[in-house]
């Protein structure tokens, strides 16, 4: 193993216990909360960026494949109620599945017909969820959390841990790739798939473990969010906000490296979180939204790009 | 037969109703210098898309290293030895220079092997190509001059036992014409299969040892230099009637 590869295990560790900690230590369960919708952008955000900024398909759909996950384990918590890492897995899956699928679409899809096809499915599958009685139908169900987990005072410090450990798993899992030989061709294929393939670079074995690893992260996310939010309807699950903040972190991130959604979801989900208690929670849209104008147009490589290029300036004056 | 490294047997590919290739046959041999030429539009680049795996021909089949290659992915023809510059270059924008010729080192010709040998190997490539002190440039920074030896290059980083140059030489300056020319003579002499398309006439001429002619999709000459120069339908075909 090379010395990155451990250094970022022992950081990754850390972060995981230190989150452990941090729960026998704080008691004030809206900063679990608030700290449990930012991990899940980050999961998200680096979920979405591993095929939008890596192999640069964009999707529109992030809130079908959330929600799937969520939707997964809420038909699961009506039959048997399994234990949490079940729905994980479980939710994981159906979203890998739906991903793997939304993967065969790149064969005839490419740029922005592959990302209305995103947001198509995410429509259709909202409206079959709307319609299935089971998990709720359209009026939404209410999920009863456990009422007790061991070592934690209670749920929401426990769902709080599950997503910073998921949070570092994402984060690796990016990073994992980035660092491979399946990054390298993923950075071809988004550059130029004609080439890339020309190459040597098996373009569709590529996009399809894109697709679908990006997918089962993004279920893996949604898992818990029923046990989160305690009442689930698809309005809320199915909603647009998942797809463009998971779209707008990496953006305003940077969309190269695995830092980029990390920073990204931290800043905005964040700003967000401060701006839905302090002015409203409508403000939150508006401060995406603008800052994700403002990137685009004078700092498309996002804040890791902008911070390389003030550090590469820097560098050179001294020289 | 079996001393052909590419047969191309009655290969036809339609775009709707228009039909780019009807029924056309090459045959290049072991380690050959050959050239592909014919007015724009005959057909010639759609070829190379069908040889290459970037295009399905619809009738006929393709024969490489006695392998039928007819129905497979473009990276396995890759791998397998046929590599391709593209005529308008299409350079991976992100990386820089090193980094795009280390894509098929990494997946053509070596598999998955990673790190300071392979930038070796790059370096080694781009001094072949003098273009050495452009190896940490983006290439966002290149000229049109330059991205067209990185095709090249990145080309020959495949490893490939045969290698089409899709008008590699479109624009160049008569020395850089005559350098990338000495370039792939030597290239020919330690092996490799050449397939060059060209309108540069003093180019594909001087290099090639045969010359198929193509207009509007079919074969309507093959020959040496000088057969070509000589033959009437190729004048008419360039010239009109």
């Amino acid at each position: 193993m090379s010395n990155e590869k451990r250094l970022f295990l022992i950081v990754a560790a850390v972060l995981v216990v230190g989150a452990f900690l941090i729960t026998t230590q704080m008691e004030n369960r809206f900063y679990y909360k608030a700290a449990y919708v930012v991990l899940q952008y980050v999961v998200l955000a680096t979920a979405w960026n591993i095929l939008g900024g890596y192999t640069g398909y964009v999707n529109f759909g992030t809130a079908a494949f959330f929600a799937m996950g969520a939707y997964t384990a809420v038909a699961l918590i009506k039959t048997w109620k399994p234990p949490l890492y079940v729905l994980l897995i479980s939710g994981g899956i159906v979203s890998g599945l739906l991903g793997l699928g939304i993967g065969y679409l790149t064969l005839r899809l490419r740029g922005v017909f592959f990302s209305i096809a995103t947001l198509a499915l995410a429509v259709v599958l909202q409206m079959v969820v709307s319609n299935w009685d089971y998990v709720g139908g359209g009026a939404g169900t209410a999920i009863l959390k456990p009422r007790s987990v061991p070592l934690f005072s209670n749920y929401d410090e426990f769902l709080f841990f599950v997503m910073a450990a998921l949070a570092v798993v994402a984060v690796a899992v990016a990073w994992l790739i980035e660092k491979s030989w399946v990054g390298r061709g993923m950075a071809a294929i988004r550059d130029n798939e004609e080439a890339a393939e020309c190459m040597g670079v098996p373009i569709l074995k590529i996009k399809l473990f894109a697709t679908t690893v990006s997918g089962a992260l993004m279920g893996i996310a949604g898992a818990p969010f029923s046990y989160f939010v305690v009442y689930i309807e698809p309005t809320s699950a199915f909603h647009l906000d998942y797809a463009v903040n998971s779209l707008a972190m990496p953006m305003i991130g940077g969309t190269t490296s695995w830092l980029g959604p990390l920073v990204g979801a931290v800043l905005v989900g964040t700003a967000q979180q401060i701006a839905t208690v302090t002015l409203s929670a409508e403000m939150n849209l508006l401060i995406v939204g603008s800052l994700l104008v403002g990137f685009v147009v004078f700092a498309p490589d996002g804040l890791v790009g902008l911070f390389g290029k003030i550090r590469a300036r820097l560098v050179g004056k001294e020289a | 037969m079996s001393e052909n490294l590419l047969d191309v047997h009655g290969v036809t590919k339609r775009f709707g109703g228009f039909s780019a290739l009807t029924k056309v046959d090459l045959h290049v041999k072991e380690n050959e210098r050959f050239g592909l030429i014919g007015p724009n539009g005959s057909g010639k680049t759609t070829m190379i898309n069908c040889i290459s795996g970037a295009l399905n021909n619809d009738e006929g089949n393709i024969v490489f290293a006695g392998r039928d290659i007819t129905t497979m992915p473009a990276y396995k023809r890759t791998r397998l030895g046929i590599a391709r510059s593209f005529q308008i270059p299409k350079p991976f924008v992100s990386m820089t220079v090193l980094e795009n010729l280390c894509i098929p080192l990494e997946y053509a010709a070596h598999q998955h092997s990673h790190g300071a040998e392979l930038q070796g190997e790059a370096m080694e490539i781009l001094e072949i190509m003098s273009m050495a002190d452009k190896a940490d440039v983006r290439t966002g920074g290149l000229t049109q001059i330059e991205l067209r030896k990185l095709e090249l290059a990145r080309a020959m980083a495949a490893k490939p036992r045969l290698l089409i140059s899709d008008e590699a030489m479109a624009g160049l300056s008569n020395t850089e014409v005559d350098d990338i020319l000495e370039i792939l003579v030597r290239l020919n002499e330690e092996g490799l299969t050449v397939i060059m398309i060209e309108h540069i006439m003093r180019a594909v001429m001087n290099f090639s040892e045969r010359i198929v002619v193509l207009d509007a999709g079919e074969k309507i000459a093959e020959g040496t230099p000088d057969e070509i120069v000589n033959n009437k339908d190729v004048e008419r075909a360039y010239l009109g009637a």
